[in-house]
């Protein structure tokens, strides 16, 4: 059995990765003789262990340590409400949760909580991996509840090439989270190769990230369309001296591949498809928006690609294995494909992405479930019905529109009547909502369609 | 007299995001870099939206647009060459 750190020791003693944060930095050669987790470490054999750091960085090393030691760990976000932490304690059944401080919010519903350390202490450690552990990341659920998405360290990480290109010094970065999938595939193919990663740190702008990640002399670079965006606009892209660029989680449109190709023509810029459930589908890398139509069907590719009811299907070894804590939710169908969900469309031999076929909306890789918004907005007692759609944006590839419908008593086309349900509609979004979640822009309007079944019309984004 | 009032109409909705959004917003000149305006990228998502229901016009929806806003000037440019 080969752990994450097994895999990292391999690459080699000289080339043993490093994780690069703005105020910290570990070799990960250093935890050969020591551990961050302390004492703590052998008492987390077996264990299910949540990951809860404020700092990426801490969870990237939390990683290496665990990998083969605990028997599941879970990959929170540093988002999580309390309510949030405590139902993913619940689902994961978890043992111990991982933390950075003491001021860290304590969780009930966990036994045991473990302090780390921000470099390793010495203590004798035995990196024997005993078990295959389970890797649980966490997406977006339908109301707010996060779901639990089963994976190993083989299904997120088989595919991935092990070294680095022969004779290159390669340095990676990403704008992405690791604790979300695809900056987690960044993080996994760094420490697996013994390459250097350089991470984002809390609280750091675009800006100084930009700069560290240029003086670091990163050479193969991650993110969502969101965050390229964000970093053209920064003014200080052209810092970056890039071999790679990469683009995933977001739908990569035509205009920002070109801005990227102009701002960055020594590089090589392909956009990914992945989802947490699904795993890596394809890299494109001819420099054109959507995939081509020879895709489906090919074999020797990582993933077997179908489309059926208008929407992407992939089988591929990244697929996960389950939602953990749904009983006989399985993801894949009989036949081994898992729905993306995703709807595409062909047009001149390359498929397109349309939007989602459940409705939900990605604000800048976050996904955002309309009836979630709508039930907020339902609630107040003005409101007869209300609608919730993404409308494309250059900054965060969509955002939330609202169209709401008032009772019959209130004229929407009296602008005070408007004007001031509108603001307290809003409000009341974002004291219940995530920022994200918080509609753009909010219309009172006369009526809803409906579709002939009676339920509310759904614009595709 | 369209120019002017397109700029004030971006000023006006900096503005109103930057305090819907709790947001302190920095004096705003047109040599003013975007990323040290005080706003983040949910906030300049809902600026775009804002202004294209208030100008009818998305500058960053063109086919052949490639150049990103650098500045408040470039991003206020933007609508006027769009809204002219």
């Amino acid at each position: 059995m080969i752990s994450l750190w097994d895999a990292a020791a391999r690459s080699g003693p000289a080339v043993i990765g490093e994780l690069r944060g703005r105020r910290a930095r570990i070799a990960l050669g250093e935890l050969a003789q020591g551990s961050t987790l302390g004492a703590s470490l052998p008492a987390l054999r077996g264990q299910s262990v949540m990951i809860a750091t404020h700092d990426q960085l801490l969870t990237a090393i939390a990683l290496v340590e665990l990998d083969g030691v605990a028997q599941r760990v879970v990959l929170c976000t540093p988002d999580l409400s309390e309510k949030q932490l405590s139902e993913v304690a619940l689902a994961a059944s978890a043992d111990a949760i991982v933390v950075e401080s003491t001021a860290a919010p304590l969780a009930p519903d966990v036994p045991a909580r473990c302090i780390m350390t921000a470099t390793p202490l010495p203590v004798a450690v035995e990196r024997r991996a005993g078990v295959a552990t389970e890797w649980v990341l966490l997406t977006s659920g339908t109301s707010g509840t996060p779901k639990l998405v089963s994976h190993t360290l083989q299904t997120l990480a088989g595919t991935l090439p092990r070294r680095t290109a022969s004779g290159s010094r390669t340095v990676w970065s990403t704008f992405y989270d690791i604790r979300r999938y695809g900056g987690l595939q960044i993080y996994l193919r760094a420490v697996m190769s013994g390459a250097p990663l350089v991470l984002a740190s809390p609280g750091e702008s675009t800006q100084e990230f930009l700069a560290r990640a240029a003086a670091a002399g990163v050479t193969h670079i991650s993110g969502t369309p969101s965050h390229w965006r964000r970093a053209l606009m920064s003014g200080d892209a052209a810092k970056l001296r890039p071999q790679y660029v990469r683009l995933s989680g977001e739908v990569a449109d035509q205009a920002l591949l070109d801005a990227l190709r102009a701002a960055f023509p020594g590089a090589r810029v392909a956009h990914a498809f992945a989802s947490t459930e699904a795993g890596v589908a394809f890299e494109v890398n001819d420099g054109l928006a959507g995939f081509p139509a020879e895709l489906l069907g090919a074999s020797g590719g990582a993933a077997d690609l179908k489309v059926a009811g208008g929407t992407l299907h992939i089988r591929s070894a990244g697929n996960a294995a389950r939602y953990l804590g749904e009983a006989g939710n399985t993801l894949a169908g009989s036949d081994g494909y898992v729905n993306t969900g995703d709807m595409v469309e062909l047009v001149d031999g390359r498929y397109f992405f349309r939007g989602r076929l459940d409705g939900v909306i990605n604000v800048g890789g976050l996904k955002v479930y309309p009836e979630e918004i709508e039930s907020v907005l339902n609630a107040d007692p003005r409101v007869r019905m209300s609608r919730v759609s993404a409308r494309r944006n250059p900054m965060t590839g969509s955002v939330v529109v609202a169209d709401v419908v008032l009772i019959e008593a209130l004229d929407p086309a009296d602008p005070a009547t408007a004007q001031g349900v509108r603001s307290d509609l809003l409000n009341a979004c974002r004291h219940a909502l995530q920022a994200h979640k918080v509609p753009a822009v909010l219309h009172c309007v006369p009526r809803l369609d409906l579709t002939p079944a009676g339920k509310l019309g759904r614009p595709c984004a | 007299m369209q120019t002017t009032s397109i700029r004030d109409t971006v000023l006006s909705v900096f503005k109103k995001v930057a305090a819907d959004q709790q947001r302190q917003l920095a004096p705003l000149s047109d040599e003013l870099k975007l990323v040290d305006c005080g706003l983040d990228s949910l906030s300049f998502a809902i600026v775009v939206a804002s202004l294209e229901d208030a100008l009818n016009v998305d500058p960053f929806n063109a086919a052949e647009w490639v150049e990103f806003p650098v500045t408040l000037g470039d991003f206020i440019g933007l609508y006027e060459a769009g809204g002219a």
